[in-house]
């Protein structure tokens, strides 16, 4: 007697991996930074993770529905979550809720359903909705409380709460009293201002390299960076020529004018390099595919947003930076495709 | 300067290189190797198809009631000598066992689509008798000629899973220049052992077959390859080569990475050469052939008898008792797995080959071919739960494991948008159809099959290119002829024409004689 069977396509194997495991191992590595975070500059980034977590989902959700996809397998893929956590770390502890909100429409539904949904945006959706509100709302993505180690006043998670939800100063105080400006901010100012970066680094809110707790949580993020690298989840093309080009031209500059260009150290600490590096430039989707296009896509990211920081108009220019390159990844990709197997070696395949 | 490719291939196995991308697996290869191989039984009835090859389908020789011999030529190819592959490719059949062949009829013959083609049914008189053997006395001081000529004759075809014909591929090798014989025992998908169990329990006929292949070829050495995770493998053919005394025969170890024992892989990693695109090893002064197929070449040979049998493993959690069986060709599936003991209450899916490039088959109705070296049966716990396939997130992680440096994602993409001079551009034709991206793809898209429905695209635009340019050729002809005929034709007019005027001004000098004859009668009375 014979017997029948399914069938189904090669190779016949259990599944490798999905995208949930990717996207969750995203998370579990941005997680150390995000509780040095919260260390440095209290619950608010908690409460703003959750916003944004939970804006994301009910955007996608509804345009997961509007196009007729199912909610099952897409919700689940933990994507529209990374997406609202990076958000979230760009965002001050204290801004107000609807920050989160836009933020997320922005992220979810214009750049990514808009554009065709996973795997189809042009643009990093975290790096738009961070931009657009920097850019709409620029006093309230300003506002960030000092590090609670110097800061006078140190708010609990009720007042967090209630900052974040009425969008008062925290304590009943004025915004002006509890929140400074950021270490780039403070360079920026003080440059533009004729005074020499020695000076300003006298400032409370510097460290040893980078701003004060910042150059801790770009530590954990470095830390997270190498695990997914361990992982395989990204590879090293885009964090080292990105790190790699900011020290090389921040060296540069540094070196010619030591007065008015920070060290490159201090460069690599502060905003959103070290994130950008690990966890935002190395989007696959908006990033470019090849070995050599990454390292081209990592080295401008680095340098444009070194061009922001010395000569633009914002004191951090890591968000502008990635979408600039976001548009320029098609072309590069185009141009730097890899040779293939046993095609144009001279000598008819000599290695 | 580059060195001439051809020179430098000669050194293949002296260092070992790597290939680009590939997988680490498991190997689960250890459940079948517990026990020898043994023969398996012979069932009630064996299925023959005639298209077990490359090329074209034989053509039967022998008709219904008729009674044949093990070993006697059952089906042959048109056009050419009788037994011998012709210009258009193929190899002949011999009948696996002796018996009467009752029919010749469509049945499965064990085709990734599940077609019916047509099979030579034989039931065995169970006397395994063989036919008349005529082995080649001295190999050793047989003409070459005469070597490939066997060879060929015994529908011998390459046992590793790519059935060319061994006696075409041995007779275009010989006219290109081979220096170096590499023998293929990297048997790189997991579950398959049968190429280890004949390489541990054969390593005789194996050294024999690369010594007769190295005459037939006219080649100086051979390099047998097998995986560093088989060391009983390894001694036994030191052994085996050490006794033959052939000082021309090495054994490399190469590491066990999926694909190493893809033909261009093997090389890469020998040699450090890339065979050119579109290009065959012999370019590179290269014959490649599975282990398995120098046994039947030896058997051939050295015994007279053609390719009617081969080892199978039968593995998997699906089947009770896995194990490596010889079997002779057109055994139905189902007659083997009984053999191992039946499946398993959890037998899910029949897989013919490995669990990376085999193909699931829909019954075990299916004989054993040429091409079947592994049958797996796999359980529900074994195989890809059926995954929702989503969007491509660009990831590149089948860029990573890609050994042909392809970039699979964005051939997924102009293949599914339907630009297909992007996919030529990206180099589909290269595509060896490992299934590495497939396996680390984390959003699940069935890879491979687009690019195996690419190429049959490519090949369908490149007939349908050829046809308008014929269509386009005849055209013009056609147009060039109508002009032709039309000159012609004017010419014929203009010939008439004036031939025409002749004759009026013959008439007229005619009728002026009349009248000049009738005015002078009349002027006459």
């Amino acid at each position: 007697m014979s017997r029948s069977f399914e069938t189904g396509g090669a190779p016949h194997f259990p599944p490798h991996a999905t995208i949930a495991s990717v996207m969750l191992q995203v998370v579990c590595a941005l997680t150390p930074a995000i509780i040095a975070h919260a260390w440095f500059f209290g619950p608010g980034i908690f409460v703003q993770i959750l916003l944004a977590c939970l804006f994301a989902l009910g955007f996608e959700a509804a345009m997961l529905a509007l196009r007729g996809k199912p909610l099952g397998s897409y919700l689940g893929d933990y994507s529209a979550v990374v997406t609202a956590i990076l958000f979230a770390l760009c965002v001050p502890p204290l801004a107000p809720w609807w920050i989160a909100a836009i933020g997320m429409f922005f992220a979810i539904v214009v750049t990514k359903h808009l554009y065709g949904g996973l795997g189809h945006n042009l643009f990093n959706p975290a790096m738009v909705a961070y931009v657009v509100v920097l850019i709409s709302f620029p006093v309230d993505m300003t506002s960030w409380l000092p590090p609670t180690a110097i800061a006078e006043y140190r708010p609990g998670l009720a007042e967090v709460l209630l900052s974040i939800a009425t969008g008062h100063a925290p304590g009943g105080l004025a915004w002006d009293a509890v929140t400074g400006a950021t270490p780039l901010d403070t360079l920026r100012t003080s440059v533009a201002t004729g005074r020499m970066i020695s000076e300003a680094r006298q400032a409370p809110i510097f460290g040893d390299f980078g701003g004060l707790g910042w150059e801790w949580i770009a530590n954990w993020y470095a830390l997270g960076g190498l695990w997914l690298l361990w992982r395989r989840v990204v590879t090293w093309h885009v964090p080292v020529t990105m790190i790699g080009s900011v020290l090389l031209l921040g060296t540069a500059a540094w070196l010619s004018d030591p007065g008015s260009n920070p060290a490159p150290l201090q460069h690599v600490f502060s905003g959103a390099l070290v994130i950008g590096a690990f966890f935002i430039a190395t989007d696959p989707v908006s990033g470019c595919a090849s070995p050599r296009g990454r390292m081209i896509f990592g080295a401008g990211v680095g340098i444009i947003t070194l061009v922001i920081r010395r000569w633009g108009g914002y004191p951090d220019g890591v968000a502008f930076a990635v979408l600039l390159m976001n548009m320029a990844a098609p072309l590069i990709d185009r141009y730097t495709r890899p040779r293939i197997f046993g095609h144009g070696r001279p000598g008819g395949g000599a290695r | 300067m580059h060195a001439d490719p051809r020179e430098l291939a000669k050194q293949a196995g002296q260092q070992r290189h790597h290939f680009p991308g590939g997988l680490r697996l498991r190997h689960n290869k250890q459940i079948s190797c517990a026990v020898p191989v043994e023969r398996a039984a012979l069932p009630a009835r064996l299925f023959v198809p005639l298209l077990q090859h490359a090329g074209r389908e034989a053509e039967p020789l022998v008709a219904a009631g008729q009674r044949v011999l093990k070993g006697e030529l059952l089906a042959g190819l048109p056009g050419g000598e009788e037994g011998n592959p012709d210009e258009t490719g193929g190899a002949p059949m011999h009948a696996p066992t002796s018996g009467t062949v009752s029919a010749i009829v469509r049945h499965l013959v064990s085709h990734p689509s599940g077609i019916e083609g047509r099979c030579i049914v034989i039931k065995p008189d169970g006397l395994d008798q063989w036919t008349s053997l005529h082995p080649i006395g001295d190999w050793r001081q047989a003409d070459p000629a005469a070597l490939r000529q066997v060879i060929g004759s015994a529908g011998i075809v390459g046992l590793g899973g790519a059935v060319f014909p061994t006696g075409i591929k041995v007779r275009e090798a010989s006219e290109r220049g081979i220096h170096t014989v590499i023998l293929n025992g990297a048997e790189c998908e997991p579950y398959i052992s049968c190429d280890e169990m004949l390489m541990r329990e054969q390593p005789g006929s194996i050294v024999l077959g690369a010594q007769i292949l190295q005459r037939a070829v006219g080649a100086s050495r051979t390099v047998i390859a097998v995986e560093d995770q088989m060391g009983a493998v390894h001694q036994a053919l030191r052994s085996a080569v050490d006794g033959a005394g052939a000082r021309d025969i090495d054994i490399v170890r190469v590491t066990t990475i999926y694909p190493e024992g893809g033909e261009k892989q093997l090389i890469q990693v020998l040699t450090g050469l890339e065979v050119p695109s579109g290009g065959r090893p012999t370019d590179l002064g290269l014959l490649c052939q599975n282990v398995a197929t120098a046994t039947a070449v030896a058997r051939a040979v050295t015994q007279g008898k053609p390719l009617v049998e081969r080892i199978v493993t039968v593995t998997g959690n699906g089947v009770r008792k896995p194990r490596n069986l010889l079997v002779a060709l057109g055994t139905p599936i189902s007659s083997l797995v009984d053999q191992c003991g039946g499946y398993t209450p959890g037998a899910a899916r029949l897989v013919l080959g490995g669990p990376m490039m085999g193909y699931a088959l829909a019954s075990d109705a299916n004989p054993i071919v040429k091409a079947a070296n592994c049958i797996l049966v796999l359980t529900e716990e074994d195989i890809r739960a059926p995954q929702p396939e989503m969007p491509c997130i660009r990831c590149g992680e089948c860029a990573r494991v890609c050994p042909a440096l392809l970039q699979p994602q964005i051939l997924h993409w102009a293949a599914r948008a339907g630009l297909w001079n992007e996919t030529e551009d990206g180099g589909l034709a290269d595509c060896i159809e490992c299934g590495c991206c497939d396996f680390v793809c984390p959003s699940h898209i069935p890879l491979v099959d687009w690019f195996r429905f690419g190429k049959s695209e490519l090949r369908r635009r490149e007939l349908e290119h050829h046809r308008a340019e014929e269509a386009r050729r005849r055209f013009a002809a056609r147009e060039a002829r109508l002009a032709l005929q039309k000159q012609e034709r004017r010419t014929r007019m203009q010939e008439k024409k004036a031939a025409l005027e002749s004759d009026r001004e013959k008439q007229q000098g005619i009728a002026a004689a009349v009248e000049r004859v009738r005015q002078r009668r009349e002027g006459e009375p």
